[in-house]
């Protein structure tokens, strides 16, 4: 299997006045397409920092990244938000959706960015939406829908662009356990489609949907197991 | 991302708050207004001005007697008798840079037609008269050269005359008495309008100046006139044709002191053009008056685009992880504010049209809304908006998409 993600002993420093902090003290692994990937540890562990380089929203001190066969280091802003649109989806715990503003437009808006026509923006919005299982509800605004259906939104927003990786940070920490599993069983029915996955989380049920777990602990990986759930 | 998109978002983002963008609004709105107005009522005045410039003639300049001392007594300007016909033709012929040169005299007077009668000015005037204030007439024939050689009982008639005397009926051809003496209207004279000072000058009666000189005014000797009007050859002549004529009467009249000389000269337009400075002076510092309330309305919106960024943090954060760059969310915040502004600048105009046509209607002011005003507010507003939208867009641009995430 090809590695859609290949980290190389990244490092990320973070220098607060005088005082030096390593977040990642040299971090390595490879992820293939088609995986799904938990990504666990404690807060202040280094994932979260470890989930922003992966998402192009951060640059390691040091280190090399390939994503996709593109090497992410020492590119600009500009390119890094480019490939943020056409590599990755983002999902996240607090939804981030935008208010006052209808279902399937929050959905079509990585293709706004990418500049897509309108017609066919729709297009891949409405197939998306099928796909998350939200048909007919694209006029909705997210007041009115609930949080499960929220995040359904912000997942169809992440897949629309065809995206290599899906980035899930703490999906399910603002659902109720029902709500939980719906969205995980969301996440594994699109795995099992070949979507790579990545997720941050600190629940272990929530991480048993995954094939592979890796943990972190005090900027270093301390475990990467094979759970046995690959596709 | 294309412009429409952008466009979109941004009336999307007004709508949501329409109190506060309308608030907002109401600076630019407030300011642009009185731009338009006061513009308008600028404009107007120096049109009246330029205007009565123009019914006046160009480059005229007035030849008039000066002061006369009799038994201790002096008259003021003009109470002299020392102007002749034959200094006004000497003006004409001898001083290069007069185009033309016209004695008048002027007296008031009944003036009957059948049951009808009316007072008015009566000017007598050679033919040159008319050239010179670009006066034509409009039905019937000019006053000739040999009605003033002849003396010829003829007359023309100023609108306002033809109106009170004939009605809608044509004049031309009809017998008029001025001071009882029987006067044939030849013409109609061109509408003119009010004079400089406020006269309607359409309310005269012309007639030849020497027919005037034997049957209505009387004077110590034959030949005097009460003014001549000089027209110089061309606006940079108006000053080397004052002194010509000065010097050319200096010797006519034979003047040996020349400080106390028995006439004075004028030049009307250069009045009127201090007249016509002075008030785009005045219209102009009406405007940057009320161009400082634009540039109030200007930091109003800078706030609020402040404020607007800062609720909206997260959502810039979505925006940018999602794809958008720098340069997009720069535009989509520009726009917003331009948006604003150049909204306010058409309700501004909007309402700076209607408050000037009000102001003229109730005051009877002239006011003027000239499409470059128009086009300047414009214009001027769109600029606003791209200066004090500016900072705000960059601060928005300039956020980290983590930190821009995690703002609560």
């Amino acid at each position: 299997m090809s590695s859609v993600i290949s980290l190389t002993d990244i490092r990320r420093v973070f220098i607060m006045g005088d005082q030096q902090f390593e977040a990642l003290k040299g971090v390595s692994f490879d992820i293939a397409s088609g995986e799904f990937v938990a990504i666990m540890g404690a807060s202040g562990s280094g994932k979260s920092t470890c989930m922003n380089i992966l998402g192009c929203l951060d640059l390691p001190t040091s280190g090399r990244y390939l994503l996709d066969g593109i090497d992410v280091g020492g590119i600009s802003t500009d390119q890094l938000a480019d490939i943020r649109n056409k590599k990755l989806g983002f999902v996240f715990q607090g939804f981030n959706l935008l208010a006052r503003t209808a279902a399937i437009e929050n959905v079509e808006l990585p293709l706004v960015y990418a500049g897509f026509h309108s017609k066919e923006r729709r297009q891949q919005a409405l197939l998306a939406m099928e796909q998350v299982g939200l048909a007919g509800k694209e006029n909705n605004h997210p007041s009115q829908l609930s949080g499960g259906q929220q995040q359904r939104v912000a997942i169809a927003r992440a897949l629309v662009n065809n995206p290599a990786v899906i980035l899930a940070d703490e999906p399910t920490g603002n659902l109720d356990s029902s709500t939980t599993e719906e969205i995980m069983g969301l996440f594994t029915a699109l795995n099992r489609q070949g979507i790579t996955i990545i997720m941050v989380t600190h629940e272990h049920d929530v991480a048993a949907y995954a094939g592979r777990q890796i943990t972190f602990k005090d900027g270093r990986i301390i475990s990467d197991s094979q759970t046995g759930r690959t596709v | 991302m294309d412009f429409l998109q952008t466009l979109k978002i941004a009336l999307r983002a007004l709508r949501t708050n329409k109190m506060r963008s309308f608030l907002t609004m109401l600076g630019i709105i407030i300011g642009i207004a009185a731009v338009i107005a006061m513009m308008a009522v600028g404009t107007g005045a120096s049109y009246v001005i330029s205007q009565q410039i123009a019914s006046i003639g160009s480059n005229i300049i007035l030849v008039v007697p000066g002061s006369t001392t009799s038994g201790g007594l002096r008259t003021g300007s003009g109470g002299a008798q020392t102007l002749s016909s034959d200094d006004s033709k000497a003006i004409m012929t001898e001083c290069p840079s007069v185009a033309y040169a016209a004695g008048t005299v002027r007296t008031s007077g009944q003036i009957v037609s059948g049951n009808m009668n009316w007072s008015s000015v009566v000017m007598g005037g050679t033919p040159e008269l008319f050239e010179i204030r670009e006066w034509p007439v409009v039905s019937g024939r000019p006053i000739s050269q040999e009605d003033e050689n002849g003396a010829v009982k003829v007359c023309l008639l100023g609108q306002t005359v033809a109106e009170n005397l004939f009605g809608s009926a044509d004049p031309v051809g009809n017998i008029i008495r001025i001071k009882k003496i029987p006067f044939t209207v030849i013409g109609i004279l061109d509408r003119k309008g009010q004079s400089p000072q406020g006269q309607d000058q359409d309310d005269a009666v012309f007639v030849p100046l020497r027919t005037a000189q034997r049957n209505l005014v009387r004077s110590q000797r034959t030949g005097i006139v009460s003014a001549i009007i000089v027209k110089a050859k061309s606006e940079e002549q108006i000053d080397k044709a004052e002194s010509e004529i000065q010097a050319l009467l200096t010797q006519r009249h034979r003047i040996s002191n020349v400080k106390e000389p028995d006439f004075s000269t004028r030049n009307l337009s250069e009045i009127l053009a201090v007249a016509e400075k002075s008030s785009k002076a005045m219209s102009l510092l009406l405007g940057a008056v009320a161009s400082i309330s634009l540039i109030v309305g200007g930091i109003g919106i800078m706030n609020i685009m402040l404020v607007s960024v800062t609720e909206r943090t997260r959502e810039i954060g979505i925006r940018m992880a999602i794809g958008a760059k720098k340069n997009d969310i720069l535009l989509q915040f520009m726009t917003e504010a331009v948006l604003l502004t150049m909204l306010g600048g058409l309700i501004g105009i909007a309402l700076g049209a209607g408050g000037a046509t009000a102001v003229s209607r109730m005051l009877d002011w002239p006011t003027m809304i000239s499409f470059q005003s128009i086009a300047i507010a414009f214009v001027f507003s769109g600029a606003v908006g791209i200066f004090f939208g500016f900072y705000p867009a960059k601060k928005a641009a300039g956020l980290n998409p983590i930190d821009a995430l995690r703002y609560e």
